[in-house]
């Protein structure tokens, strides 16, 4: 590089001036090069192996064409049912940043509360041949009973751990969110002991609808519906109700939001309330969609991949959520079998949630405002 | 009426808390466990106090808060009756309706228990009732003494239930230094014996009743000796404790010594979390990282079992063990290095569920074994001599805290110590006024995953076994546990931390059950009423000595001049 002006203070190299056109100049300029440090050269060296590792490992599945088209159709079938429970999860998350910049560390608890609290309920509306009787009605008990519990664990949560803490520094709150998450694991432990409970089969789940080569379970069908009509209604009522046009200020700016007549904390205790309610409802088509039932720690792997969700799709966006979520779900589900078995790891549906956790270190690495790019200001921790 | 009921509104809604505090504790099984423990031979166990507990305090602090002491005794009797009806209303319902299939612990037993094994239900009540109504006239009372008494009065108490709490460790103790069972003239099944309660409650009575006129405090008389005996004071008090240390693994007997050596290696990975987390303000949640990364190469390396490659010397991978995980830490840490606050929490939390994952995988299995994990470790030695029983490896791991603590002490007063201290206050102040934020950082990233690789290394050698779920996200909770608890960036706290969490709950079997129920209830009751912890760091001013005055200036300027 040609002699430039080095700036006095750091010896830096100074603005380009008209004396270093040549090719080498110019492209350092294009791209930046002159700028970077060794961190941004790091950066840069992860995001580069990441791109060839994917590339690489799916084109070789291809290339070897390990899967049919069909065994690709289940797979994102069972990724999207999936992903449209971490959606439900991840409107939680969302919520709750958008307005107090908190990783509600306790989410997932509150949700593993609702499906645990619920399946005593369903295993006896089983015993009992109520849900043999009126199966459609049954189920929408059990997703409002969730809904129910999980609201209350959430405002008690929000009560209790977070809200002597306004105001204070954003690591204290997240301390006494990992406090409560503690507390409620625990808790469950201590009431309903360590065993797992499974959910009760609901008559007329445990079919097959085929579409074409395409075989989908019809648990998934309904799990994805339900999820859906939830998050529709979860938006209808941000967009077009008072409440969620208060939720929407506070989250734009709480003083201002005060300043404007807003009741900040009974906003804040009903964003805590739809949030639990959502993940609640995601207990119970949890429960259905997955056998092996529930148990105490059963919040936290789909608690932290509902963040990884939120994250994706842009935190403290609603349908950034849904996209999130839908998104994890699909990766997580091809991710193994298209990139590591192309990759020749062995074993690879075991590294299912490695996927999950790198997605999520990768997203906060480089893309922290997610897809829907809403940019939320950086506050001081 | 409306005015009647409105001024009881308030005892009455924490009578009900207390009420719900009784059930749930019931509930959680904590009662009956706890129930188990005897502190007082046939008069008290543990049980009883935590359900009674809330009734004392409910008196204690509905009295302390009433204007006069006619109001206080109203308030209390309301609230103590609301909680007696709520908790009566429990024990009936449970004992009519068998919720069992849900609740576990609410079992006929432990309305045996709430009602004092009474055979009739109605008798077990009424002596329930009483007992509560009791309770709320002793908390009462102790309200309305003078405080020093009060004071005695808890000193007692505390001193009573910790004996009894601790009485396996006193009997062990007593048993090393004396011959026979002395233990058992003080405890019987490991409740005090009544009589030894009454003599200990009289004795602290009769010194606090002395102390008062013979006082002899060290922090009144240390500042009036010369800076030589003061110098040799400390020495020696140092030169004491180390002495106490050296001797207490044997003091303790085997089982006590497999405690102390878990409560070190806790405390190896405070020290060093204590580095990112106290001093540069990087909250690492992946701490577990460091820990198994130092676990897996000294048992890769070391061990004979079907994973042996080399089957080196530990002294030779202990060091090695430290670079690598040090080297872990550095890389982890380059892509993370640009996050603040909450969202690199969550990041580094990824990175060690991705190292548990990684460890437990098929993938990796030829090389660390997988889920099978590493089997036959080799313990260490020197020459001829093994460090075989827990006694021996208290050594190697007391070296290593002693060490450890040195270090982080000259860092902590050292320019880079202050420095990751300008992070943690403030980053961008930090970077303005000339610090390399980026390099600094990584520092203690790096610095902070040595102290996790040598406790895993030593860990590894422990055990002689390691599998991947010993490097669960619990560990980093523990460590992070002990930080916020002890105090963040406080030395003294991370000892008194690693004791009270990793220590008491290994000496209390009841307790192991309930540790992280009560760990959540710590973490949150310290960020909401102690941020800084139970020790905090003591904040530090580097002021320099005032100049001798010059003429004419006055004390005050020279003064706020050299402060800074």
């Amino acid at each position: 590089m040609p002699d430039r002006t080095r700036c006095p203070i750091d010896g830096k190299p100074g603005p380009v001036t008209a004396a270093d056109s040549s090719l080498a100049a110019t492209l350092v300029r294009r791209l930046a090069l002159d700028r970077m440090s060794w961190v941004d050269v790091v950066l840069l060296l992860i995001r580069i192996g990441f791109i060839s590792a994917v590339i690489i490992g799916s084109t070789r599945t291809f290339m070897e064409g390990r899967f049919s088209a069909a065994q690709w159709g289940t797979l994102i079938s069972a990724g999207v049912a999936q992903g449209s429970i971490y959606s439900l999860i991840a409107l939680g998350y969302t919520l709750v940043y958008g307005i107090l910049r908190l990783i509600n560390f306790a989410h997932g608890d509150v949700f593993m509360f609702g499906a645990f609290c619920t399946v005593f309920l369903a295993i006896w509306t089983s015993q009992q041949g109520i849900l043999e009787r009126a199966p459609a009605i049954t189920v929408l008990s059990w997703i409002l009973f969730a809904a129910l519990v999980s609201m209350s664990v959430a405002v008690l949560v929000e009560r209790v751990a977070y809200k002597p803490l306004r105001n204070k520094p954003r690591l204290v709150m997240l301390i006494s969110a990992i406090g409560a998450s503690f507390f409620l694991q625990y808790t469950a432990r201590g009431f309903f002991s360590t065993a797992f409970r499974s959910y009760p089969t609901v008559p007329g789940l445990d079919g097959r609808l085929e579409l074409g080569q395409i075989t989908v379970p019809h648990v998934q069908i309904t799990v994805f519906t339900v999820a859906l009509a939830l998050m529709a209604g979860l938006y209808i009522l941000v967009e077009k109700t008072r409440i969620g046009r208060a939720m929407r200020a506070v989250s734009e700016n709480m003083e201002t939001a005060r300043l404007m007549g807003v009741n900040i904390e009974r906003v804040i205790m009903f964003t805590f309330g739809i949030g639990g309610a959502l993940a609640g409802a995601a207990g119970v088509i949890n429960g259905l969609y997955k056998p092996q039932g529930v148990s105490f720690i059963m919040g936290f792997f789909p608690g932290v991949k509902a963040f990884t969700a939120a994250v994706l799709g842009g935190i403290g966006s609603v349908p950034g959520a849904l996209i999130g979520g839908l998104l994890l779900g699909i990766f997580e589900a091809l991710g193994p079998n298209l990139v590591l078995t192309g990759l020749g790891i062995p074993g690879s549906n075991q590294l299912k949630d490695v996927i999950a956790f790198l997605m999520l270190v990768l997203i906060l690495i480089f893309r922290p405002q997610g897809i829907m790019g809403e940019v939320i200001e950086e506050e001081k921790a | 009426m409306q005015r009647l009921l409105k001024q009881l509104a308030k005892p009455l809604s924490q009578g009900a808390v207390a009420g719900v505090l009784c059930i749930y504790i019931a509930l959680t099984g904590m009662m009956e466990a706890f129930g188990e423990r005897e502190i007082v031979m046939g008069v008290l166990d543990l049980g009883k106090l935590v359900l009674f507990g809330p009734f004392v305090g409910l008196g204690l602090l509905l009295q302390q808060q009433a204007p006069n002491r006619r109001v206080g005794w109203i308030r209390v009797l309301v609230a103590c009756l609301a909680g007696m009806v709520a908790t009566g209303l429990f024990i009936l319902f449970i004992d009519a309706v068998s919720i069992r299939h849900m609740f576990t612990h609410a079992s006929p037993a432990l309305v045996a228990y709430m009602t004092m094994g009474q055979d009739v239900l109605a008798a077990g009540l009424g002596l329930f009732a009483v007992t509560a109504l009791g309770a709320g006239a002793v908390g009462s009372g102790l309200a309305l003494m003078p405080a020093y008494l009060r004071n005695t009065i808890f000193i007692a108490a505390l001193i009573v239930v910790g004996m009894a709490l601790l009485s396996e460790l006193i009997s062990q103790v007593l048993r090393q230094i004396l011959n026979g069972r002395p233990d058992r003239l003080l405890f019987s099944q490991g409740a005090l014996r009544p009589a030894v309660a009454a003599i200990a409650v009289a004795s602290v009575f009769a010194w606090r009743g002395l102390v008062p006129r013979i006082r002899l405090r060290m922090q009144d008389r240390l500042p009036q000796l010369e800076p030589e005996r003061q110098r040799q004071v400390s020495l020696a008090v140092r030169g004491a404790g180390v002495l106490v240390l050296l001797v207490l693994p044997w003091l303790v007997g085997s089982y006590l010594s497999e405690v102390l050596a878990n409560v070190g290696l806790y405390l190896l990975m405070a020290l060093g979390l204590n580095i990112a987390v106290g001093l540069a303000g990087l909250f690492d949640l992946g701490y577990v990282t460091n820990f198994a990364v130092g676990a897996y190469l000294m048992g890769v390396l070391t061990n004979s079992g079907p994973q042996a490659t080399g089957e080196f010397n530990f002294w030779l991978i202990l060091p090695v063990s430290i670079l690598a995980a040090m080297f872990t830490g550095l890389l982890l840490a380059l892509p993370v290095i640009r996050m603040r606050g909450d969202y690199l929490a969550i990041a580094t939390m990824g990175f060690g569920e991705i190292i548990r994952l990684l460890a437990l995988s098929d993938w990796l299995a030829p090389l660390i074994g997988g889920s099978q994990g590493v089997l036959f470790i080799p313990k260490p030695n020197i020459g001829a001599f093994t460090f075989q029983t827990p006694q021996h490896l208290f050594y190697i791991i007391l070296a290593a805290s002693l060490v450890m603590l040195v270090v982080i002490n000259r860092l902590d007063l050292s320019l880079t110590g202050r420095r990751w201290m300008a992070i943690r206050d403030d980053e961008t102040v930090a970077n303005a006024i000339g610090i390399d934020t980026t390099w600094i950082k990584t520092l203690a990233f790096t610095l902070s995953a040595a102290s996790g690789g040598l406790a895993g290394a030593i860990f590894a050698s422990k055990l002689g076994t390691i599998f991947p779920h010993s490097f669960s996200l619990l560990i980093s909770m523990n460590v992070l546990c002990i930080i916020i608890v002890g105090g963040m960036g406080s030395i003294r706290g991370m000892v008194l931390g690693t004791l009270m969490l990793i220590g008491v709950p290994e000496l209390l079997r009841e307790f192991s059950e309930f540790r992280f129920l009560l760990y959540g209830i710590l973490l949150m009751a310290v960020a909401i009423y102690r941020p800084g912890g139970l020790m905090p760091a003591r904040a530090r001013h580097y002021r320099t000595e005032p100049a001798p005055q010059p003429a004419g200036g006055t004390p005050a300027a020279s003064s706020s001049a050299a402060s800074g």
